[in-house]
This record gives structure tokens, C-alpha cells and sequence, in this order.
């Protein structure tokens, strides 16, 4: 039996699921990136610092707040800047508007129709109306939010190095404030929608790499740590990424304490639990996640859970932000300097890294952006490999599907990744 | 009487689909374009795919030989094919790899195994095969698309703007970024309107994403550039962040001199 997914539908990018069952023994089991790649680290070579966020935003359009944000701080650490306690804030609640944005449309429109047994959200629109109007207020509250600081949440324009080239006034923030407090309800009928699905057995423990704060559910910066034991500064984030190239696939591979490891929202929540909201934890325990979750399907309900969590986080940014109250504040002053800087954040698909290089005219020397589903590649084959052999006696529909939804789980970005995604049943 | 729905698809080549996106979002507030159109191919939302279709949406830059392909099976099946934002249009910031030698470009990024991946020079859709309309933009502006589909569907070409951004920008009421200490330089006085001017209005400068309009006023811009201290070479180079493709929308713009 020969199954060729030739370009995974629901995913970002292009990526191909090749299988090949003979005579009950697989010849063959993998998922490539065939995206075209696009070579980001040579583009922004010799441009001035002040274009790398711009520039790097494009690498991705869903998670372009958290390349941005990535990007920043990378040039930040270099040139020596000090971010104010405001745009601190802001940075925060502009993450949390992407983080729901993006978890609303894999968990929504990516994956659910899976489960629900259609080809996409459309349909659901006549069959679910409530569940897609959900979906889609939800999704537009997350692109208000992160409009309302960044200008846009597509590739947003006001988010820069030192902080935003424009501020929420605070009539703003308390119309969002009240949106947030609303959506509460919505989100309790998530968790109802997805505890109530119903997902593929398979388990596989692998080792889980996140950024983690003392103090709080890391997002933006943090030290690097792995539940194998490991820790480490983001600077050193080489000795985690080993970035090998691997010739099916526009996306390089990773490794580090074993032949791969997962990033993302149940590598967070494994490795970052008990800093959740309760609301977060609460919900976690309607969907059944209970730490160390090894099922990496269960990656999808995971997001639910980081959903409630930055909707209540949000909640608590913005009233801190009106309790200031919040001003108009222009970027922090910028001394161009030489030097190397890494950027670390926790972006929708999991930990990203960018390295930049920069000269003494604060033009870009050299830069290394390592993105979550490149890290994610090896195990998502190795993921295959071990379930592959578990169900090879299912016809060839059950096992495409089945696969397939293994690929959505990780809610590939293969545009960021390619360098990355194809799955070619040959 | 009901005539049956045109038939739509969506395709991406070389891009970060935040304009697919852009039209995700667009939905949020025009649910009713879903009534009007008949999606039966789009694989970053869904898994139908049928080949039977009427317009194609196309987003992305030609990058390898067999993208070429697949755009030209796409133009060949669709009535109109519409480029979807900068990458389709000017190539976007995909051009910027144009600017070193292609061999350091693979090997920065590949190392030793750059052979294994192929690429050649970027060209934007409109370079390679005839469109129909372009939808311009890094990303795509939400309204704008809207504007674009309803033109499309009572068979108008789309009304896309040839006025620079600063018509829109003190429609907007907008302080220009000109004056601010210190000057922005701004890419809006010869830059394609249509996003609202959304840069400036949120205290940025425009970056030139919808490319450059017709016959820009190069005097113009050199006047307001001296008055804000601001050299000719700082403008280029900005210039080239988002058009440094040869499909600018503007042949006639020669630098500097």
C-alpha cells in the first residue's frame, strides 16, 4: 500500500506525506518540506537594523507579531536598549492577541473539521453556524487586540526596536478590557466543543523544550529548558537546535539530548504548568491534559488550554495598563553598536530563535532565524515511524487521515520553516 | 434567475500567506462573500480540490523551475487570475536575495548542501504568466480585496488606486511624518495608496509594499527629502526593502539621478 499526500491540506505551506506499506513491512514513512525556500538569513544581510523586523515579519504571516517581537529583542540585546515598563506591557498583550489568534485558527478551522467529520470550516457554516460565529469572533477580538497595539496584526507596523511608534489610548484599552471580560464565555464553550472530541490514541514520550520564567508563563524571553534536564541561555540556543539539513526537505532537522525533541503548546504546558491561570488549569483538566502529556495529537487541545490562559492574562495586562494610566510614548533612543544579539520567544508553534550579527553602521552582517517547525520536523517523522506499525492493518483512508491530522497537530508552518513541509504517500 | 456561483480556488507559491489570511479575516466582517462564490480549492483551509475553477487567487514569487509549471497549469485552467499581494505583484521582499551573487546566497543559508536546493532569481507572478487584476500590498488590505471580488464578480476591472499614499494620509488628518523630530523617511508621496495609509497613521513611515505609482514626482520627493535633511541614498535604500524587484509597477522611476 502506497499512500502520497502530495501537499498536506489545512496546514501553512507545502509539505507531503510519503508511506509505503509492502506486504505489512513499511518501506517508507515520512513527512517532507517541499516549500519553496525563500532565504531569509541572506536577505537581510547589509540592511540597516531598523528593516530586520520588517523584514523578518514576512517570514511568516500568522506568527508575524511573534517574529517581530523575536527580531526586536535580538537587535535590542545588541545595541544595549532598555525597553520602558510600558512597552514591556505592551509587547505582552500584543503576544497574547497572536498566540489567540493563531491557536483560534488551527484549533477552529484547521483541525476541528477533522473531528467533525467535514473538508474544512465552510461547510460547518451552514451545519455549526454557532460554533464558526464563535470561531470567528474570537479570531476577530485576537486581530482587534493586536491591531489595536501594533497597527495590524499581519506583519504589525508599529511594533519596533525600543518599544511601538504609536500607543492605545486608554478609551481603547478599556473597550478591549471590556471585549476580553465578554469573551470569557466563548471560551468556556471551547473548552466544552474540544472536551468533547474524541482523539487518536497513540502515545510516545519524547523530550519537551520551552523558555521558562521564575515568575511567569514564559512567552517573551527566558532561559531555555528541556524536560530531559537541560537549561540553558538563549545565547546558547545552539547546543539545543543542532540545525542539520536533511535532502527531502526545503526545512532543516534538530536534536538534542535524543534524536528529537517537540516545541509548542504541549511542550509549554508539560514543561510550564503550574504557572498557568487557574481558568487555564481548570480547563486543562475538562480536556484531560494532565502533565507529562505524551500523545502529541493532543497538542491541538493544549492550545485551548493557552487560549484561556492569555485571554485572562490580556485581562490582567490591560488593567494594569489602564492603572497607570497608559501614555503616549515615542521608541527608546537607539546607540547603533557592533555586536551579536539572540532574540528567544515563545511563538504560536513554539520556541523561535533569531541571531544577528550587526557592524559598526548597524547594518546586518550575518543573521540565523531557527523556527519551531523546523525543530519540530524530526519527531513529527519519528512520530510517524513508531504509529505507522501500530495501525498498518487499517485500510489505506483510516491511515492517511490518521496521518494527516498527526501533520495538523503540529500545526506546521512551513512557510516559516523553509527553510520546510511535504507528505508524499509514495 | 440563479445563475450558479463562479467557481473560486486560491494558490500560493514562495510567501508567508498573510494574504490568504488577510482574506481568512475578511470573512469575519463579509460572511456574505461565502454566499456569493463557490471555494472548491484553497489547501491552506480546506481539503477539497477540485481543478474545475473560474478565478484564481494566486499569492507568492516564482522562485524554481517547477513553480513555473504550476502557474502556467493554473493561468491556462483560470478565467482570471488575480495576483495577490506584494510577493505576486513586485516579488515584495523576496527580491532583496537578488541583491548578492546567488551562489553566496545558498550558501549562507545552506551551507555545503546548497546543492540540494533548488532556486533561481525571483520573479513575481505578474513576470511570468499575464493576470487578469492585481490585489496589491504586504499583506493585502482587507477592504481593498472586498472592493476587488465584488468588482470581479459584476465583471469590472478592480479600482485600484494610481494616487500616492499621501492622498490618503491627509484624508486622514494624519501629522506627517516629516515633521517629527526626528524625520521619518517616508516612502508615501510616491508609493501606491489604498492601505489607508496604515504606516503613517500608526507613527511609522510607509515602506513602499504596494509598490510605486505611475510616474512618481521624482522632484518632488528630492524637495520634501532636502527639507527634512534627508539624503537621496537613504531613500534608495529603503526603497529597496520592498521593491527591490524589477516589476515595480513603475518602469519609468531611474534612482537617483
Amino acid at each position: 500500500m502506497k499512500i502520497d499526500v502530495h501537499h498536506v491540506t489545512r496546514v501553512e505551506g507545502h509539505g507531503n506525506i510519503a508511506v509505503d506499506i509492502d506486504k505489512g513491512e513499511i518501506k517508507e514513512c515520512r513527512f517532507d518540506v517541499v516549500e519553496a525556500p525563500r532565504f531569509f538569513e541572506a536577505m537581510v544581510r547589509g540592511r540597516p537594523y531598523n528593516e530586520l523586523n520588517h523584514i523578518t515579519s514576512r517570514i511568516c504571516g500568522i506568527c508575524s507579531v511573534g517574529h517581530s517581537t523575536t527580531s526586536v529583542q535580538a537587535t535590542e540585546k545588541v545595541m544595549g536598549v532598555e525597553l520602558s515598563e510600558q512597552a514591556l506591557l505592551l509587547r505582552k498583550l500584543i503576544f497574547h492577541g497572536e498566540i489567540i489568534d493563531s491557536h483560534v485558527l488551527h484549533t477552529y478551522y484547521l483541525a476541528a473539521p477533522d473531528l467533525l467529520g467535514v473538508d474544512s470550516v465552510i461547510p460547518l457554516a451552514e451545519t455549526h453556524r454557532g460554533v464558526v460565529e464563535r470561531a470567528l469572533r474570537i479570531k476577530k477580538l485576537s486581530g482587534d487586540l493586536c491591531a489595536m497595539v501594533g497597527g495590524r496584526h499581519t506583519h504589525p507596523c508599529a511594533l519596533v526596536v525600543g518599544g511601538f511608534t504609536h500607543t492605545p489610548t486608554t478609551d481603547e484599552l478599556e473597550v478591549m478590557h471590556a471585549r476580553l471580560v465578554d469573551a470569557r464565555a466563548d471560551m468556556d464553550a471551547t473548552v466544552e466543543l474540544f472536551a468533547g472530541l474524541e482523539w487518536p490514541e497513540f502515545e510516545r514520550e519524547t523530550e519537551y523544550v520551552s523558555l521558562h520564567l521564575d515568575d511567569e508563563y514564559a512567552f517573551i524571553d527566558g532561559d531555555i529548558i528541556t524536560s530531559d534536564g537541560f537549561s540553558y541561555p538563549p545565547e546558547e540556543y545552539r547546543k539545543v537546535t543542532n540545525e542539520e539539513c536533511v535532502p527531502s526537505s526545503t526545512a532543516k532537522w534538530t536534536h538534542h539530548n535524543r534524536d528529537s525533541y517537540m516545541v509548542g503548546a504541549l511542550a509549554r504546558i508539560n514543561n510550564n504548568f503550574d504557572q498557568l491561570h487557574a481558568r487555564a488549569k481548570e480547563a486543562a483538566d475538562k480536556l484531560g491534559l494532565e502533565p507529562v502529556v505524551t500523545n502529541p495529537y493532543l497538542n491541538t487541545p493544549a492550545q485551548v488550554v493557552e487560549m484561556v490562559h492569555c485571554i485572562e492574562d490580556a485581562i490582567r495586562l490591560s488593567e494594569e495598563l489602564l492603572a497607570r494610566p497608559v501614555q503616549p510614548e515615542p521608541p527608546a533612543e537607539v546607540e547603533v553598536k557592533a555586536g551579536e544579539g539572540v532574540g528567544a520567544c515563545e511563538v504560536p508553534r513554539g520556541i523561535l530563535f533569531h541571531r544577528y550579527v550587526y557592524g559598526d553602521d548597524g547594518a546586518c552582517e550575518e543573521a540565523d532565524c531557527v523556527i519551531p517547525t523546523n525543530q519540530n520536523m524530526a519527531n513529527l517523522n519519528h512520530d510517524m515511524e513508531a504509529l505507522v506499525p501500530q495501525i498498518k492493518g487499517r485500510s489505506k483512508e483510516e491511515i492517511t487521515l490518521l496521518l494527516e491530522m498527526l501533520v495538523r497537530a503540529y500545526d506546521p508552518c512551513i512557510s516559516c520553516s523553509a527553510h520546510f513541509l511535504t507528505v508524499e504517500f509514495v | 434567475m440563479a445563475r450558479a456561483k463562479p467557481k473560486v480556488a486560491f494558490f500560493d507559491f514562495a510567501c508567508c500567506e498573510g494574504c490568504q489570511l488577510t482574506v481568512v479575516d475578511s470573512l469575519q466582517t463579509h460572511l456574505e462573500l461565502l454566499d456569493a462564490v463557490d471555494i472548491v480549492n484553497w489547501r491552506e483551509a480546506s481539503s477539497r480540490r477540485d481543478e474545475d475553477y473560474e478565478i484564481a487567487f494566486v499569492e507568492g514569487s516564482i522562485t524554481r523551475p517547477e513553480d513555473e509549471e504550476r502557474i502556467e497549469k493554473i493561468r491556462a485552467q483560470a478565467k482570471v487570475l488575480v495576483a495577490l499581494g506584494a510577493c505576486a505583484h513586485t516579488s515584495c521582499i523576496n527580491a532583496l536575495k537578488g541583491l548578492h551573487p546567488l551562489a553566496d546566497v545558498r550558501r549562507w543559508v545552506y551551507g555545503d548542501r546548497a546543492d540540494w536546493y533548488d532556486t533561481y532569481d525571483v520573479r513575481p507572478i505578474t513576470a511570468v504568466v499575464e493576470v487578469d487584476a492585481v490585489v496589491p500590498g504586504c499583506p493585502i488590505d482587507r477592504e481593498e480585496f472586498v472592493r476587488v471580488v465584488k468588482a470581479l464578480l459584476v465583471g469590472k476591472k478592480p479600482p485600484i488606486p494610481d494616487y500616492p499614499v499621501c492622498v490618503e494620509c491627509k484624508l486622514k488628518g494624519n501629522v506627517c511624518v516629516y515633521f517629527l523630530d526626528p524625520p521619518r523617511p517616508c516612502l508615501g508621496p510616491i508609493t501606491r495608496a489604498g492601505c489607508d495609509a496604515i504606516c503613517p497613521t500608526y507613527g511609522d513611515a510607509c515602506e513602499g509594499c504596494r509598490g510605486l505609482i505611475p510616474n512618481p514626482n521624482e522632484n518632488a520627493m528630492k524637495e520634501v527629502l532636502a527639507e527634512a535633511g534627508l539624503t537621496v541614498e537613504e531613500m534608495m535604500s529603503r526603497i529597496t526593502m520592498f521593491n527591490a524587484g524589477h516589476a515595480s509597477g513603475s518602469e519609468e522611476w531611474e534612482g537617483e539621478d
